[in-house]
């Protein structure tokens, strides 16, 4: 129907996600950056898509299969890793009531 | 929108994945907003990795979907390595690590578009590289645009090529990092000297114009892997001649270059998701490299340019030796003096606090000093460790009170009424050149003011120069003294000998 409409709607898709993207993080504060540096990491691990879709493809050679299977093993690291470690990090910062101050006790063994 | 003579049912089942694709990029942005805050951010996190698990999901229900035994092959590969990984790592190791991870994430980017160079040049005519449209063997549908290169439009082959680039710079780029940080390759800037930007920009432009050829219709194989290696070439000598200094801000540059090669592989494949997804990666990528420049106090393309200036390493040492004057050194049990009557003291954490894990030694130091009444806190450098709020993590890691960390604005203000700093493992973030040495390299860069405090102690392995290979004033300075060895053991005597007190 309407010429090159697959493309200017993905465009239109590129540029209000990047919009989206200035605005959304703008806001976290620099205590975060480093979880976030990992988190976004993580999302960008969605590039295994790419590998699982192209692995559906017909006509694959043993080269394009062999070449799709390492893509989607880095995708999978990129992605499974990249969230646990995050996970970790964060779980660091959740297990911190405000006002802890003086004494308990325990810390964590030296 | 198109005329897929194989009708209804399919195109149901395309709307239906496009829809888990929208709710799958709808948790992704309300999980990275739930980052936005300590206590939202966990939950956050894992929202962003149901949205990913839809996406998977979805694009496994594609009705083209085969080859399942290579898919599920290629998951447990990623699986047995990114979990052990992701779990056993340190803390302090993080940069590292998010190097890595980025590093795969551009490789797979690479090669997906190799893969989709090798499949469109087989299959001239088709479009099997419209997913959803998909007719492998089939007639040309869809979006009717004219331009076509062996059967896809010609946008398509540009945003697979230029993927197929960047990925292949963030894979190389991010081992090189990788290899930095863990000091496999020496940290020092290793480069061709004054030809270095030249050597980048013949890279860049090779690389550019193997591109511009693909796209125009050279089917050739070769020159795609020529392309890759070109490109390879360009991440290891952009990277390379960067100094230790400056590797999280790489980092960050080429986590979001990897955010843009995924949008950008997401238009080539029509695939929303990777589009949203890749593109707010992208997006926030840019904005924390700037932020992290501009606290070094370093601007991008300076960086990208080349290492931590030659030259101004070498002004740098010059000024150390007009400085060389006397440094003090002291013993545990003075500076547990010092701190027990001291009445406010400021703890300056650096990398090598996190290197020798001492971050829960300093933690049991503080709280014997807090049970004498010494009002304590700490004091963080926006680029403490080596990435914006690494040194939060591994503070936070050790139980300190989230309360008792002060950012750089809140803490500089407070050092001229504090009687005792002490420095562990922190160099470069306290140097005194940043704001009264113009020919420093580090000149102008935000740094903690701890010569304004009535006493300075500092921990400290030897008097070797810190990340950025520069002399630190500070230890010259009178009131300074300097506690030689390992953090974690000096800071345990302090303890003891506070103890005893």
């Amino acid at each position: 129907m309407i010429l090159a409409s697959t493309l200017t709607t993905n465009l239109a898709i590129l540029v209000l996600a990047g919009f989206l993207g200035f605005v959304v993080i703008s806001k976290v504060p620099n205590t975060l950056h480093t979880p976030l540096m990992s988190g976004t990491n993580a999302i960008h691990g969605i590039v295994v898509l790419g590998g699982l879709l192209l692995l559906g493809l017909a006509g694959l050679d043993g080269l394009s299969k062999a070449l799709l299977v390492i893509a989607v093993a880095f995708g999978t690291i990129n992605v499974i890793g990249g969230f646990l470690v995050t996970d970790r990090m964060l779980e660091m910062f959740k297990s911190k009531p405000k006002p802890k101050g003086e004494d308990d006790g325990q810390g964590g063994g030296s | 929108m198109n005329a897929l003579p194989l009708a209804t049912s399919f195109l149901q089942s395309d709307n239906f994945i496009y829809v888990l694709y929208i709710i799958a990029f709808g948790l992704f942005i309300q999980g990275l907003r739930g980052l936005a805050g300590p206590t939202t951010a966990v939950r956050g996190n894992r929202i962003a990795a149901v949205g990913m698990a839809i996406a998977v999901v979805a694009t496994l229900l594609n009705k083209g979907e085969g080859n399942w035994g290579l898919i599920a092959l290629g998951v447990a590969l990623g699986v047995a390595v990114g979990v052990p990984a992701a779990r056993q790592v340190k803390m302090t190791a993080m940069p590292q690590m998010v190097a890595l991870f980025n590093g795969v994430g551009g490789g797979a980017v690479a090669l997906i578009s190799w893969v989709e160079f090798r499949h469109q040049g087989s299959t001239y005519g088709s479009k099997t590289l419209e997913i959803g449209h998909q007719v492998p063997g089939g007639p040309v549908v869809g979006t009717g645009v004219a331009v076509h290169v062996g059967g896809v439009p010609t946008y398509v082959a540009i945003f697979s090529v230029f993927a197929a680039i960047v990925g292949s710079v963030s894979f190389w780029g991010s081992n090189i990092a990788f290899g930095k940080l863990q000091e496999i390759i020496p940290g020092r800037p290793i480069s061709f000297g004054s030809a270095q930007q030249i050597v980048n920009l013949v890279l860049l432009v090779l690389a550019l114009a193997a591109g511009v050829d693909l796209v125009a219709g050279a089917h050739s194989e070769l020159l795609f892997i020529g392309m890759l290696v070109v490109a390879a070439l360009l991440g290891n000598a952009v990277v390379l001649p960067i100094g230790g200094a400056d590797m999280p801000v790489v980092i960050s540059l080429l986590n979001a270059f990897t955010g843009l090669s995924a949008a950008a592989t997401g238009v080539a494949l029509n695939n929303p998701a990777l589009i949203v997804a890749g593109m707010i990666v992208g997006a926030s990528g840019t904005i924390l490299t700037n932020l992290m420049a501009v606290a070094m106090n370093r601007s991008i393309p300076a960086i990208v340019a080349g290492g931590f200036g030659g030259g101004g390493a070498v002004a740098g040492a010059e000024g150390a030796g007009e400085h060389a004057g006397t440094v003090k050194s002291t013993s545990a049990s003075d500076a547990a003096i010092q701190l027990a009557y001291a009445s406010r003291v400021v703890v300056v954490p650096g990398y090598g606090m996190a290197v020798a894990q001492a971050q829960h030694a300093v933690r049991e130091l503080t709280k014997e000093l807090e049970k004498r009444g010494v009002e304590v806190s700490y004091a963080i450098h926006p680029v403490a460790g080596r990435m914006p709020g690494h040194m939060n993590v591994l503070l936070a890691e050790a139980d300190v009170p989230y309360d008792q960390l002060k950012e750089m604005d809140d803490a500089n203000p407070e050092f001229q009424r504090t009687d005792v700093s002490l420095v562990i493992g922190a160099n470069d973030v306290t140097n005194p050149a940043a704001k009264n040495t113009p020919s420093s390299p580090i000149y102008g860069m935000p740094i903690l003011e701890v010569n304004d405090s009535a006493s300075v102690i500092v921990i400290k392995r030897s008097m070797n120069p810190g990340f950025a290979g520069i002399e630190n004033e500070l230890y010259y300075d009178p009131k300074t003294s300097m506690l030689f060895g390992d953090a974690k053991s000096a800071v345990s005597e302090i303890t003891a000998e506070l103890a005893e007190l």
